[in-house]
């Protein structure tokens, strides 16, 4: 995260570990600024397109609410479950995240209100209400939304099939994000409690889209820092070192009186091609949360054990807790464990004197791609045999028997198996190699420093496989 | 070194080629009957896994323990359904190889649409081409550390 209180704390946490060898990064990858494309710019000035998209997000937010509080107790039947966790869902694992990073964000319903509450105004700022306070320092990073991820995994069968439960979690959400935009400056929801904003930052990093300053001098010159003075989520464009906390809002673009920032389109992975500089953990505990929920997800969702479909889905009885053991050592202890026996064992078999705290931050940065590519290989199996339901709760929202389209017959899904294994294998492959290029840039020359923890990706991907198409 | 790496990635490419397209040897065990009892009742068939091989005539029983239930097979193109106590019959020539999930196709409760089970016929050649791969992108890895 580069919020500009945070600052001063990487850079003595970096300072702190003087001995860590960092190899020389790899050249400035190019950039295309599509600020400068006019109809584009034209688009992001106006303060309007994007309120109507977030209009329509926010009226489609309610409209789920309702649906899921209101609508059919059956999941296939009501708009709430298939649009949230089948086509929102896959939306932003397919679309959104891959190829817009943090897009999404941009555009999401559920912190507007409070955000409009907070400035005082929708389109411009007025007196606002709230107590305006700074977040806690000690509840800084992403360790709340692994937290809230972890949730939403221990909670996930009832969660994912059960509208009533997705209206009052999307309720719940909603209260939360209003209440803490009252409370606290800023977008404190998004930047440390949202899972999802914690999912879509991680992965940004390595999405072709980002926004930074073109002349970091001429930001220096500029006493007025409208960019940060007009900026919702309290960042710094000239701090930003990955893609991480931007919620592309878009703000300090209008408002910059230089015209010094830049919507840049850039390579994958951009991000990741360089050593981290933090010893920051709670990215990498992010990270294996990630990879520890996709494997749990795919194993509930996509597999044919029912005892742990019953199990996960019985909130509170004895299978139950037996599920929460089991997903929570997985999490906590498992991939965590493993993932810093690997480093370690780089550590030792390179023979050098790294500091491990941040190896362990920096070789996270490869559960990247790799966790990325297993969420979207999950999707596919998760998502693709199911779309068809969206055109049936379409036509009839709230499962009361409407016919607003006419597409009652129209029942039948696509068997979209054989296509989908093929994929989710070239999925797997992609993530491995890319992890593998990223450890490779992390290395330098040195293999044996890196070798473990591409021996960690390589089970996890093989678990990923098997899971999916064994 | 420039003819060195080249080779290198015509050597890997070739590999490619032949964990892909390679063809497995064909079983050797005659095609016989096979009859499979599941029973199926909340989000769970029992057994979940069968196993056959390439051209076996399978019959599959299935029998609703509790609500309505029904059972179609990915790729086969077939579907059952089974009444609350009631036993259904498939029967069906399993030429297709390799790992096939079968689902519930009859609305039966909240996580109906993931009650699933397996229908593995043979080797399934995709998970062991995809296992070679892996092995692939480790090499093209090593390789390009060494470069």
């Amino acid at each position: 995260m580069t919020q500009i209180r945070e600052i001063q704390w990487l850079d003595d946490a970096a300072r702190a570990d003087p001995v860590t060898p960092i190899p020389p990064g790899p050249a400035i990858p190019w950039r295309v600024n599509l600020y400068r494309i006019p109809w584009l710019r034209a688009l992001l000035e106006s303060r309007w397109p994007q309120f109507l998209v977030r209009s329509q997000t926010l009226a489609g937010f309610i409209f789920i609410i309702a649906a899921g509080l209101f609508g059919s107790r059956v999941g296939s039947h009501n708009f709430a479950i298939i649009f949230v966790w089948i086509a929102w869902w896959s939306a932003l694992k397919l679309a959104f995240i891959p190829f817009g990073g943090r897009t999404w964000c941009s555009v999401c319903p559920i912190p507007l209100p409070g955000e409009w509450l907070q400035q005082g105004g929708i389109l411009s700022k007025g007196k606002g209400l709230g107590l305006g306070r700074r977040w806690p320092n000690r509840l800084k990073g992403s360790w709340m939304q692994s937290g809230a991820f972890l949730l939403i995994g221990l909670f996930s069968a009832l969660t994912l099939t059960d509208p009533r439960v997705t209206g009052w979690v999307l309720l719940g959400l909603f209260g939360l994000a209003i209440g803490l935009s009252l409370v606290y400056e800023h977008r404190a929801f998004c930047s440390y409690v949202c899972p999802i904003g914690g999912f879509s930052g991680m992965y940004a990093q390595t999405a072709p889209l980002e926004l930074r300053v073109i002349d970091a001098e001429i930001c220096a010159k500029h006493g007025e820092k409208s960019c940060y003075q007009a900026c919702p989520w309290g960042l710094y464009p000239v701090a930003f070192r990955d893609s991480a906390a931007c919620g592309l809002c878009m703000e300090c673009l209008r408002l910059c009186p230089k015209d010094n920032l830049a919507l840049n389109l850039r390579p994958f992975g951009t991000d990741i091609r360089k050593t981290k500089i933090s010893n920051r953990l709670d990215e990498a505990f992010l990270a294996l949360v990630m990879l520890g929920s996709a494997l749990a997800f795919a194993a509930v969702f996509v597999g044919q054990w029912g005892w742990l479909k019953s199990a996960a889905f019985a909130i509170g009885s004895l299978p139950w807790l037996g599920y929460v053991a089991g997903f929570l050592t997985l999490n906590l202890l498992v991939l965590p464990g493993l993932f810093i026996l690997a480093v370690w064992m780089g550590k030792k078999f390179t023979g050098k004197q790294i500091y491990l705290r941040r190896e362990i931050a920096s070789q996270a940065q490869a559960l990247l791609p790799l966790g990325l590519m297993a969420w979207i290989a999950f999707t596919v199996s998760f998502a693709l045999p199911k779309l068809g339901f969206v055109l049936g709760v379409v036509n009839d929202p709230f499962g009361w028997g409407w016919h607003l389209l006419g597409t009652a017959s129209i029942a039948s899904m696509p068997d979209v198996s054989g296509f989908s294994a093929v994929l989710q294998v070239c999925l797997l492959v992609v993530g491995l190699f890319w992890s593998g290029n990223v450890l490779r840039r992390l290395s330098g020359s040195d293999f044996r420093r890196v070798a473990p923890v591409l021996a960690f990706c390589l089970l996890f991907s093989l678990s990923m496989l098997w899971m999916l198409v064994g | 070194m420039k003819i060195l790496h080249l080779w290198r990635w015509a050597v890997l490419g070739g590999l490619a080629l032949a964990v892909l397209f390679i063809p497995f040897p064909a079983s050797a065990t005659a095609p016989t009957e096979r009859i499979f009892h599941i029973d199926a009742q909340r989000f769970e068939y029992t057994p979940s896994t069968l196993t056959v091989n390439p051209g076996d005539r399978v019959t599959i029983e299935l029998t609703a323990t509790d609500v309505v239930h029904g059972l179609a097979i990915d790729g086969y193109d077939l579907a059952m359904t089974a009444d609350p106590g009631q036993t259904a019959r498939l029967t069906f020539v399993a030429d297709q190889q390799g790992s096939f999930r079968f689902r519930c196709n009859m609305t039966c409760g909240n996580l109906h649409p993931f009650m699933l089970g397996k229908l593995k016929v043979g080797q399934n050649l995709l998970l062991w081409r995809a296992v070679g791969l892996f092995g692939l992108v480790l090499l093209a890895g090593v390789w390009r550390w060494r470069k």
